[in-house]
């Protein structure tokens, strides 16, 4: 994949050559290449309406994608590395414990607004989120059992937990806990949402059309950009023009005409042409939990184990690939690979039809050859998934386990009606992915005494994950939730199929375009090549 | 004091409006309350969200989504006769607001269809009618079923295809003004002006064959002139008794049009609010079309006598009195003995409400 990409961005840039050798008035193409230029404005379409775009709020990608540019947060994360570095502030230190963390935060930092940015601003931001309960969709739990924050002085912050709380660090590198000014605190959650919000990064909003668009500009005296960024002072970029594209085919005929620049939804079937005619195709895996087959455990069919673990045994992974998107992957852990503590469990995830069937015979359940599909006392093995997501890999895993005797049984649905399905308690087994750069989101959606998602008593794994929250060595930590990963696969908990990537395409002009650690953009460091 | 027939007839189809919108309401509250999905838990993210369950049921409960159902009804109903329809769920802009927003840009893409549409579909059904080949005459005629048929987001892809994509004479998203306003006005206009013209070309057809205009060339009036002067005036009748259809298409229309032309109004607005289920919304986008609905029945009512003086209430109290006379005494004259010549005239409003 990587040779491939290095392939077409030759490509790009030689058709741009050729392309722009045509016209003389056109500046030098090979600045591409070169120092990144001041000016122009990035167009920007999404798929589907960000709705909200308060990141301290919602969760969906498209919003965050927006308040990332907006705010900063106290520290940021290496993508390659999952190492956690200065940003806001400059230093830090973590208690034995891991119950207290203390900021040094830089100096001289304003909002948008220009009143400074301080320890104060960080005690009101996350008393504000706790205020928020349930409306901070993934902030509320990011902060979870906060005691206190203490501002010894204007430049540090004292962050106390009740229980030990290693995630929190991560949690701090992440626009979800990232700050706005005193007078964006005292608007209503709806007036945020609507995009009254202040925050100290590289762009301000200027508006805030919900279904429609989002327009963002360059705030000029930004000087604290993270310890991860290229270059110094204000983004080079003069604005940012975001755009509600609903139909595929229009974002695709838009990007080729030139009318935008950066398309953040491909079809599949369009990424070929695309790269072909010189437009980079980019995509990085969402860190977090993949895609997952999730049973209920309290459920008959899936509280058996065999069951559970014949279904990941029948799967062939492998053969997944052919029906997703080539920048996408099977999964290869209850993990994506662009989680910091990912470790390679393939091993765990081998296509094993022999070992599946072994596994079923052993429960009881015995092929019936004029169906198919195995029985036991009359009843046949029949699970039933509802789901809303574009996911069309799974009617490969329904032909394959079918192929085991297993009947999956397929029931996509509209978000609505999934999400009472959900709440119904009625669904035997769950399907999801959920993104984090922190592997702690295993803790948040396996860990019996939380969401509990397979409904089961707790057991060895609760062990395994308390530990994760006390640990702060990041090895240690790795070995802590491999352990755990381990486990919920072997036990049939978790079904891991898939890996999630957004694909974006965009004009060959477009430099400097990232994915930060949770494949979400910064915009910071981007910038428009032959900008007029 | 007595009132006027016109001022009776206002005030009575006023009455039927507030039974209409008050149906509408009620019927959309129903629907949006039995289809499955929870609106809280979409607003908060789904599978996406870390929230705890209490702090869930906290939301919830603010909206008053854990009252029971008929609670709920009566509160949205009072609100909504203080012509309070709430705030959206999504974005928290109260619903008046975002309709409001959204209207303009809507309005000019109607009108900017409808214009055309009825210029355009008139001028067909007149080119047909008068046609003397036969095969050119077949060929018109069958134009506007074409037109029908054509799906709208398929002939809007295809024209942004073309005028945008290759050609690059208008931009595909976010253009502002009228430059931006031609690629979705046509493609909202093209099955609008089919459907006039399909309505146009029947009664046309019909016109012809009456007595009025057997007895008009006789007297030797020409061909055009007999049909833009009389005919078409008669014909014009069924159009404005299909109004309602058409405001019915025409707002149909601007959720596929609005959609993939980007544009923003209230069909892109209504999308949205179902498949979010943002209820308050959707009521209010519902109420808001019965209201459009009303109206436009109201009008055409009102109109028609302008266009047929036999609808006036004056007159037709007056053909009511002449007709108890005349059952006492002689057959009278007059408004009565005319319409033996004139084509049966069609009531619009029972057609209008089907």
């Amino acid at each position: 994949m990587h040779t491939r990409s290095a392939l077409s961005l030759t490509a790009a840039a030689l058709s741009a050559v050729l392309l722009l050798s045509a016209c003389g008035s056109q500046p030098d193409p090979t600045a591409a290449a070169g120092e990144p230029v001041s000016g122009g404005t990035l167009r920007i379409a999404y798929d589907t309406d960000p709705q909200c775009v308060d990141g301290q709020q919602v969760g969906q990608n498209t919003a965050l994608n927006v308040t990332r540019q907006v705010t900063d947060s106290l520290t940021d994360q290496d993508p390659e590395t999952g190492e956690i570095v200065p940003w806001l502030a400059e230093s830090w230190e973590v208690s034995e414990d891991s119950r207290e963390f203390t900021f040094h935060l830089r100096e001289g930092v304003t909002f948008q607004d220009g009143t400074p940015f301080t320890s104060a601003s960080v005690a009101e931001n996350f008393a504000a989120i706790q205020d928020l309960g349930a409306r901070a969709t993934q902030g509320s739990s990011y902060l979870a059992g906060l005691r206190s924050v203490e501002t010894p002085d204007e430049h540090t912050a004292v962050v106390a937990f009740e229980e030990p709380n290693a995630q929190f660090l991560q949690a701090t590198s992440t626009m979800i806990l990232g700050f706005y000014s005193s007078q964006t605190l005292e608007k209503t959650p709806e007036e945020r949402c609507g995009g009254e919000i202040v925050g100290t990064g590289p762009f301000t909003l200027e508006s805030f059309t919900p279904a429609e668009s989002a327009s963002l500009v360059r705030y000029d005296d930004y000087a604290w950009p993270s310890s991860l960024a290229r270059h110094e002072g204000p983004a080079h970029l003069d604005g940012i023009e975001i755009t509600v594209v609903p139909e595929a085919t229009v974002r695709n005929g838009s990007l080729s005409s030139g009318q935008i620049d950066v398309d953040t939804a491909v079809l599949p079937q369009d990424e070929e042409t695309l790269e072909a005619s010189g437009f980079p195709v980019l995509s990085r895996p969402n860190p977090g939990m993949t895609y997952n087959l999730l049973p209920k455990e309290s459920k008959p069919i899936a509280e058996e184990p065999e069951v559970r673990r014949a279904i990941s045994k029948a799967i062939n992974r492998e053969e997944l690939a052919a029906v997703i998107s080539s920048h996408q992957s099977p999964a290869t852990s209850v993990l994506s690979q662009s989680t910091p503590q990912y470790t390679d469990l393939s091993a765990h995830l081998a296509f094993d039809p022999e070992g599946a069937a072994a596994l079923l015979d052993e429960a009881g359940w015995e092929l019936n050859a004029e169906t198919g599909i195995r029985e036991r006392d009359g009843e046949p093995l029949s699970i039933e998934l509802s789901y809303w997501q574009t996911v069309p890999f799974l009617e490969l895993v329904q032909q394959q386990l079918r192929a085991a005797g297993i009947d999956l049984q397929l029931d996509r649905a509209t978000l609505a009606e999934h999400t009472a399905a959900q709440e119904s308690g009625d669904l035997t087994f769950d399907f999801y992915n959920l993104t984090r750069s922190d592997a702690d989101i295993i803790r948040t959606v396996f860990d019996a005494r939380a969401r509990n998602v397979n409904e089961r008593e707790p057991s060895e794994i609760e062990d395994i994950l308390t530990e994760t929250t006390v640990t702060t060595d990041p090895a240690a930590r790795t070995a802590l939730f491999e352990q755990a990963a381990v486990k919920l696969i072997e036990e049939g908990h978790a079904i891991p199929l898939v890996e999630l990537s957004g694909v974006w395409a965009t004009s060959p002009e477009v430099q400097g375009l990232h994915f930060e650690a949770s494949s979400r953009v910064q915009l910071y460091d981007t910038w428009l090549a032959g900008e007029r | 004091m007595r009132l006027t027939p016109t001022a009776a007839l206002v005030l009575r189809r006023l009455g039927h409006g507030a039974v209409v919108l008050w149906a509408a309401f009620t019927l959309a509250f129903l629907v949006l309350y039995v289809l499955p999905g929870d609106p809280v838990a979409i607003l908060l993210g789904g599978d996406q969200s870390t929230a705890a369950p209490e702090e869930i049921a906290a939301v919830r409960a603010e909206y008053n989504l854990d009252r029971p159902l008929l609670v709920q009804y009566l509160l949205a109903l009072t609100a909504a006769l203080r012509f309070d329809l709430g705030s959206s769920f999504a974005t928290g802009q109260p619903v008046v607001e975002a309709i409001g927003a959204a209207l303009p840009s809507t309005v000019a893409l109607a009108v900017a269809a409808l214009v055309p549409a009825v210029v355009g579909g008139t001028a067909l059904a007149v080119l047909a009618v008068n046609a003397r080949r036969p095969a050119l005459r077949a060929l018109l005629s069958g134009l506007p079923g074409l037109g029908v048929a054509l799906p709208t987001f398929w002939v809007g892809l295809m024209l942004l295809q073309v005028f945008s994509f290759r050609l690059g004479w208008v931009p595909a998203l976010g253009a502002e003004g009228l430059l931006g306003l031609v690629l979705p006005a046509a493609t909202l206009a093209l099955p609008l002006g089919a459907m006039v013209a399909q309505v146009l070309l029947r009664a046309l057809d019909r016109a012809w064959r009456e007595q009025y205009v057997t007895t008009f060339r006789a007297a030797g009036m020409g061909r055009p002139r007999l049909l833009l002067s009389h005919a078409l005036r008669v014909a014009s009748l069924s159009l404005l008794s299909v109004a309602g259809v058409i405001t019915g298409n025409l707002l149909g229309g601007t959720v596929i049009v609005e959609t993939v032309f980007t544009r923003s109004g209230l069909g892109r607005l209504a999308e949205s609010a179902v498949s979010s289920q943002d209820i308050p919304l959707v009521l209010g986008i519902v109420v808001f079309s019965a209201v459009v609905f009303v109206l436009v029945n109201l009008a055409t009512d009102l109109l028609y006598p302008l266009a047929d003086p036999r609808t006036r209430p004056a007159v037709r109290a007056a053909v009511r009195r002449a007709a108890e006379a005349s059952a006492e005494a002689l057959p009278a004259a007059g408004a009565e003995a005319n319409q033996t010549h004139s084509p049966t005239p069609t009531r619009p409003t029972e057609e209008v409400r089907a």
